[in-house]
C-alpha cells in the first residue's frame, strides 16, 4: 500500500504533465503556419451544425446494421466454435470446414467481400435474391465477423478444463448436454471482453456498407464535404460512431477489472 | 523526485523545437504565373481518366483508360491549349494523379492546377479557386432500356424511382434538390461502382453529365439509353472549371487563357472534336 501522501503527489504529477503535454500540442497546431485553414475545414462549428442532423439520421442507418449483424454473428459463430472442437476422425470434415471457412474470411479484407456480394450476388441476376445493398451488406458483416468471433469463442472452449469434461460425462452427461451445461456457459463468460471488442470493431466497419451505395452516417460525411470541399463533416460522423463506442469500451474495461478482481477474490474459476 | 527534473528537461527541448518550427515561413516567389515547379505546368487529374474527356485509349502502366498526356479527348486538349496560351511547350507539360478528395484538401498542392469535370459551386468557391468554366454542361439520366423508368418523359415521373449517382458529383445533389424522389438516392463512390449498379438494376437511374452518360451508355452498360437531359430555364445546369489552390495568382493567368481559348474558338472546336456526340439527347422537363 502507498502512503497518503504519496498518492497525492501523483495525482498532482500526472495532472501537471497531462496539461504540460496538451498546452504543447495545442501552441504546435494552433502555431502552424495552415492552422487558420485546417480550422475552417476541419473544424468549422457552422459546417458542423449544417451537416450533423443529416448525418445522425444516416448513423440509424449504421445501428441498425450493427444490431442484426452481432444478431447473426454471436449464434453463427458460436456453431462455427462448437464444429471446430468436435472431437474424433468422423468429425473431420466438419472440423476442416470451419478451419477453411475462418482462415478465408479473416484473410479478405472486408471491403472487398462487401464489394463482391453488394455488387456481385445482385449481378448474378437471380430473381429470388434481394438486390438491396443494405441486405448483402449485412450478409458481408456477419461473414466476416463470426470468423473472428469463433475464433474468440473457441479460445474460451479450449480455456476450460478438460478434468471438467472428463467430470461431467462420468456424471453421465450426455456430449452434447456437457457442451450445453458445463462448457459452454463457463466458456462464453470469459470470452465476453473480447466479444465486445469485435462488436466495437463491427460498429466502426458498417461505414464499409456506403462504399456500395447505402447512405450511411460515413458516406453522408463524404456526400457533405465533397458538396462543400469541407472536411467538417467527417468529423460530425466520427462524434457519432464515438459517442457508441466510447462507452463500450469503457463497459469492456470495467467487465474485464471485475473479472480479475473475482478471479483474485478465487470466486471465479 | 528525480523524475521531475528530467521530464522538465524533455518539455524544454520539445518547447524549443516548436518554437523554431512555428518561426519560418516559406518565402514566395512574386512572379507573374509561378508554378509549383518552375519551367514546368503540373497539371492534375484522376486515374482512371475516362472517356470523352480523356482519350485515345493509350494506356500506360499508371494511366489505367487513358494517359492524359496523349493531348487526346476534351480536357487533355483544353489542358494542353490552356499550357500553350501560358507558355508552356508540350513537353513542359506534366500529368500527375490527384484523387478527386485529394484536389481540395488543405495544405501545399502538388499541382498548378487540376482539370477534372469539377463543378462550379460557392460553397466549394470558398476553399479552392475555379478558374471560369472551360466547358457548360447538362446533367443527364441513363436507364435500362425495357424497364418501367424507361418510359418516363418528365422529371416529376422520375420521382417514385430509385435514382443513384457518383459521390462528390453535382448530380447528387440535381437529384436531391430537383428530382426530389420519395426513395433515398445511392451513392457510389467510383464511376465503377455506381455503372455496376444500374447493370445490375440496383438503381433504376442513373444521374450523371451529359458527355459522360454518352460514354455510359455507349461503352459501359450495354441495353443502356439516355432518357433525358434536364436543364434548367434552357442554361447548362453547372460549369466546370480548373481548380487551384485558393488565392493562387496563376489563377489570373488560367483564366484568361480560358477567356481566349473561348473567343477564338478553340473551345468550341474541341467541344466539336471530342464531345460532338453530346448534344442531342432530348430534354426533360
Amino acid at each position: 500500500m502507498r502512503s497518503g501522501g504519496d498518492g497525492r503527489r501523483g495525482v498532482a504529477i500526472a495532472l501537471l504533465s497531462t496539461v504540460v503535454f496538451f498546452t504543447i500540442v495545442v501552441v504546435l497546431i494552433t502555431h502552424a503556419p495552415g492552422w487558420h485553414r485546417v480550422r475552417s475545414e476541419f473544424f468549422n462549428w457552422h459546417e458542423f451544425t449544417s451537416t450533423f442532423p443529416e448525418i445522425a439520421r444516416g448513423f440509424v442507418l449504421n445501428i441498425k446494421i450493427f444490431s442484426i449483424a452481432e444478431a447473426f454473428i454471436l449464434v453463427f459463430a458460436l456453431l462455427i466454435a462448437i464444429l471446430r472442437s468436435l472431437p474424433g476422425p468422423v468429425f473431420f470434415p466438419l472440423r476442416a470446414l470451419a478451419i477453411v471457412y475462418a482462415d478465408l474470411f479473416r484473410g479478405i479484407p472486408t471491403i472487398l467481400v462487401i464489394a463482391m456480394l453488394g455488387f456481385g450476388a445482385p449481378g448474378l441476376g437471380l430473381s429470388y435474391l434481394p438486390t438491396s445493398v443494405i441486405f448483402w451488406g449485412i450478409v458481408s458483416l456477419v461473414l466476416i465477423y463470426s470468423a473472428y468471433v469463433s475464433e474468440v469463442y473457441r479460445a474460451g472452449i479450449e480455456s476450460i478444463h478438460p478434468s471438467q469434461e472428463a467430470a461431467a460425462r462420468s456424471l453421465g452427461l450426455s456430449r452434447w448436454q456437457t457442451l450445453r451445461h458445463v462448457i459452454l456457459p463457463q466458456a462464453v463468460r470469459r470470452v465476453i471482453p473480447p466479444l465486445l471488442n469485435d462488436f466495437i470493431g463491427l460498429q466502426k466497419d458498417t461505414a464499409l456498407v456506403g462504399t456500395v451505395g447505402a447512405v450511411e452516417a460515413f458516406q453522408q460525411s463524404q456526400i457533405d464535404t465533397n458538396a462543400t470541399f469541407n472536411f467538417t463533416a467527417y468529423l460530425a460522423a466520427a462524434v457519432l460512431f464515438v459517442a457508441v463506442t466510447i462507452p463500450l469500451a469503457r463497459f469492456t474495461d470495467w467487465l474485464v477489472a471485475r473479472d480479475r478482481r473475482l478471479r483474485q477474490a478465487g470466486r471465479l474459476a | 523526485m528525480k523524475r521531475i527534473p528530467l521530464f522538465a528537461a524533455i518539455i524544454a527541448v520539445v518547447a524549443a523545437v516548436a518554437a523554431t518550427s512555428v518561426g519560418t515561413s516559406s518565402a514566395s516567389v512574386a512572379a507573374n504565373c509561378p508554378t509549383v515547379k518552375s519551367g514546368q505546368l503540373t497539371i492534375g487529374t484522376d486515374n482512371p481518366a475516362y472517356p470523352p474527356w480523356y482519350a485515345g485509349g493509350s494506356k500506360s502502366s499508371f494511366w489505367k483508360i487513358n494517359d492524359p498526356a496523349s493531348g487526346k479527348g476534351y480536357e487533355s486538349a483544353v489542358a494542353y491549349a490552356i499550357a500553350k496560351k501560358l507558355g508552356f511547350s508540350r513537353a513542359q507539360v506534366k500529368w500527375t494523379y490527384v484523387p478527386f478528395n485529394k484536389s481540395f484538401a488543405p495544405g501545399p498542392k502538388t499541382f498548378d492546377f487540376d482539370i477534372n469535370q469539377i463543378s462550379y459551386t460557392p460553397a466549394r468557391a470558398k476553399v479552392v479557386a475555379f478558374s471560369v468554366s472551360y466547358y457548360d454542361v447538362n446533367q443527364a439520366i441513363v436507364v435500362n432500356k425495357g424497364t418501367k423508368i424507361a418510359a418516363v418523359r418528365s422529371v416529376a415521373g422520375l420521382k417514385s424511382f430509385k435514382l443513384g449517382a457518383q459521390l462528390g458529383t453535382t448530380s447528387y445533389g440535381f437529384i436531391k434538390s430537383v428530382i426530389k424522389p420519395s426513395k433515398s438516392p445511392a451513392v457510389y463512390p467510383s464511376n465503377a461502382g455506381a455503372v455496376l449498379a444500374l447493370k445490375n438494376k440496383q438503381i433504376d437511374g442513373l444521374v450523371v453529365d451529359l458527355p459522360t452518360a454518352f460514354y455510359v451508355t455507349a461503352v459501359q452498360v450495354p441495353h443502356s439509353k439516355i432518357l433525358g437531359q434536364f436543364e434548367n430555364h434552357g442554361k447548362a445546369t453547372d460549369r466546370f472549371g480548373v481548380v487551384l489552390s485558393k488565392g493562387n495568382p496563376l489563377t489570373a493567368c488560367v483564366n484568361s487563357a480560358i477567356k481566349a481559348l473561348r473567343s477564338n474558338g478553340t473551345l468550341k472546336r474541341l467541344q466539336q472534336l471530342w464531345l460532338a456526340k453530346a448534344t442531342g439527347a432530348p430534354i426533360l422537363k
